[in-house]
């Protein structure tokens, strides 16, 4: 055989400018599985190499902060439920103490803790999906069916306590739809010796999985410096190590009377993130252990705010007062005093803000409503470059984000 | 929170005597200082939100409302700023998070956000007419072309408003019984449709 000519590592490294090709653009989504809803990332590549990411977001907007100057504020109720549709029960909560807050108005101690219980099941079945569809991007498909399973019976609790799986529309200004059902607080008792079994499994099959370690540890890492710069919120944050938890530095609904801690990160990459969320389920399960054990009797809404909350049916059909309350609150609206609120519940993904103008009467006037998701896909551009294509299903998964909420 | 230097060093900043947080009227040229003044000194390091807003009751129309947060001392502060000329100074260099934020504030209202690395619209295309969230835009939306230019040589389609019953609906403000967001035209129904 002849040689016809030796190729040294010198001639490659002159012809290194030839041999580099064109930077490929190329579109996710805005219908990809990786990209959990409507997302679409307009990327560079060079190679497999991500060199810029643009995130284009609105494909699923639809004017909620619109919608909400024109309806009453408890009409506005069932469109927090397609806010972070995968924890309608935390956004009916977050909604409701926002309005309250601009009203000035306290809530029995019952419907606090029922408020509060709501919360940490949606955390609960909010966190099982995430992780469950970060195990399956990162190609763990078990997992996915364990915590599936898990929240299929959570979505029978939800159905039996709201009467909807899914979408719930459970809280009213000034309290809650209906009390809880009878013998409904063992069934949640019963669920939550079931869930944590699951939990350990899961833990289990990921926490110590050479492929899901390989796929996510030290991938995007986000310090505590730039979580904070970015406005991250809830598990992002704080498994990048910052400690800000609106349930435990500005409580609210009564988070102060339960015990709980707070898990925080170290080194803020995919899989702290994982980690985050998987201790917070099992907080979650303990703060709701404690709302059954501890759940107060009495009213289960503010039965003093005449103007605000909707009398029972019974008296509505034999008494003129409660007749005229109704109809009034009914045309016009739950009355609200004027002026300005701003109010932040810590939901799965992150702070849930509303910002709520009132000129008086039963309108807003502005609704603002801050989304997590949107905040934590504004990192996307920062964190990504540098990273491989298939990194960005798990950077995707461990941000835990929901289109809904981002585009409103 | 201090509010005694932030109103001496900024001395146009007006205390508005917020009833849930501080809340303070700063001028547009004090802006950014002030927000590093915050930052900086004061330990308010994550912007919990940035929203416009219409205001019916000032001299400039729009105005831009900031809420930051002090993640160690726990409290939050609520900016205004008002947009003259529709035109507020960006924040988006001492909070990377004001971005996207400043970029919704443009595509509802169509606030300038002077100095904003990219300012492009980020809910609505681009091309997009309109700023849905003023007051004088309708709810059920106005008829535009289809963004996607073929899409439309095709098939003729453009973007439709809402099926609401008559419509247009403009959001009222005030009591609901006064201006009711109701179809101007009642002669339809769903089973009679319009001629």
């Amino acid at each position: 055989m002849k040689i016809t000519k030796e190729i040294s590592l010198g001639d490659v490294a002159a012809r290194s400018e030839q041999l580099r090709g064109e930077n490929m653009t190329l579109n996710m989504g805005p219908s990809h599985p990786a990209t959990h809803g409507v997302l679409r990332l307009s990327l560079e590549l060079d190679g497999d190499k991500v060199v810029k990411c643009d995130p284009v977001i609105g494909y699923l907007h639809r004017g909620d902060e619109k919608i909400a100057e024109n309806m009453t504020y408890n009409q506005f109720v069932p469109y927090t439920d397609r806010l972070d549709y995968l924890a309608p029960l935390a956004n009916n909560v977050a909604y409701a103490l926002a309005v309250e807050k601009l009203a000035g108005l306290r809530l029995p101690p019952r419907c606090e803790a029922i408020r509060v219980l709501c919360c940490e099941m949606a955390r609960i079945s909010s966190h099982l999906l995430g992780i469950g569809v970060y195990a399956m991007d990162t190609g763990a498909w078990t997992v996915f069916m364990y915590t599936f399973n898990e929240r299929e019976k959570l979505y029978t609790l939800f159905e039996e306590l709201t009467g909807a799986r899914f979408t719930t529309s459970y809280t009213r200004i000034g309290g809650v739809t209906r009390d809880l059902p009878e013998g409904w607080l063992k069934k949640v008792d019963a669920f939550c010796d079931g869930v944590l079994k699951t939990i350990d499994e899961v833990d289990k099959l990921l926490t110590r999985n050479g492929i899901f370690l390989e796929r996510t540890e030290g991938i995007a890492p986000i310090s505590k410096e730039m979580a904070l710069a970015y406005g991250l919120t809830g598990p992002n944050l704080r498994a990048s190590g910052g400690t800000f938890d609106l349930r435990k530095d500005k409580p609210y609904s009564g988070y102060e009377q339960y015990e709980f801690d707070v898990p925080v990160g170290t080194k803020g990459d995919c899989f702290d993130r994982y980690l985050v969320r998987m201790e917070e389920l099992r907080q979650s399960v303990r703060i709701v252990r404690q709302v059954v054990k501890t759940m107060p009797g009495g009213a289960w809404y503010a039965e003093d705010a005449k103007k605000i909350f909707l009398p029972p049916k019974a008296k509505v059909m034999t008494k003129m007062e409660e007749l005229i309350q109704n109809f009034m609150l009914v045309t016009e609206g739950p009355q609200m005093p004027a002026g300005e609120v701003y109010f932040e519940a810590e939901n799965p993904k992150g702070a849930l803000g509303f910002y709520v103008v009132s000129q008086g009467g039963g309108v807003p006037y502005r609704l603002r409503i801050r989304g997590p998701s949107f905040v934590s896909l504004s990192i996307l551009p920062a964190i990504v470059p540098g990273n491989f294509l298939t990194d960005i299903a798990s950077i995707l998964g461990s941000l835990d984000f929901v289109m809904g909420e981002c585009d409103r | 929170m201090d509010a005694a230097t932030l109103l001496s060093r900024f001395p146009a900043t007006q205390d508005l005597a917020g009833k849930d947080m501080p809340t303070f009227r700063v001028a547009g040229a004090d802006l950014l200082a002030a927000v590093r003044f915050l930052r900086d000194e004061q330990g308010f390091d994550l912007l919990a939100d940035l929203c416009g807003a219409e205001w019916p009751d000032r001299p400039t129309r729009f105005g831009v409302v900031l809420h930051l947060l002090s993640t160690a001392g726990k409290e939050y502060v609520r900016l205004h700023v008002d947009a003259v000329d529709d035109r507020v100074p960006s924040v988006a260099a001492l909070h990377p998070g004001a971005n996207w934020h400043e970029r919704e504030a443009f595509d509802m209202f169509g606030i300038v956000f002077e100095g904003h690395p990219d300012p492009r619209r980020i809910l609505m295309w681009d091309g997009y007419p309109f700023h849905p969230l003023r007051k004088d835009f309708p709810l059920a939306g106005i008829e535009v072309p289809l963004p996607a230019a073929d899409v439309a040589a095709v098939t003729g389609q453009t973007v439709e408003p809402a099926p609401m019953m008559g419509g247009p609906f403009v959001s009222p403000g005030g009591k609901l019984s006064e201006g009711e967001p109701s179809a101007l035209d009642q002669s339809w129904t769903e089973q009679h449709p319009k001629a």
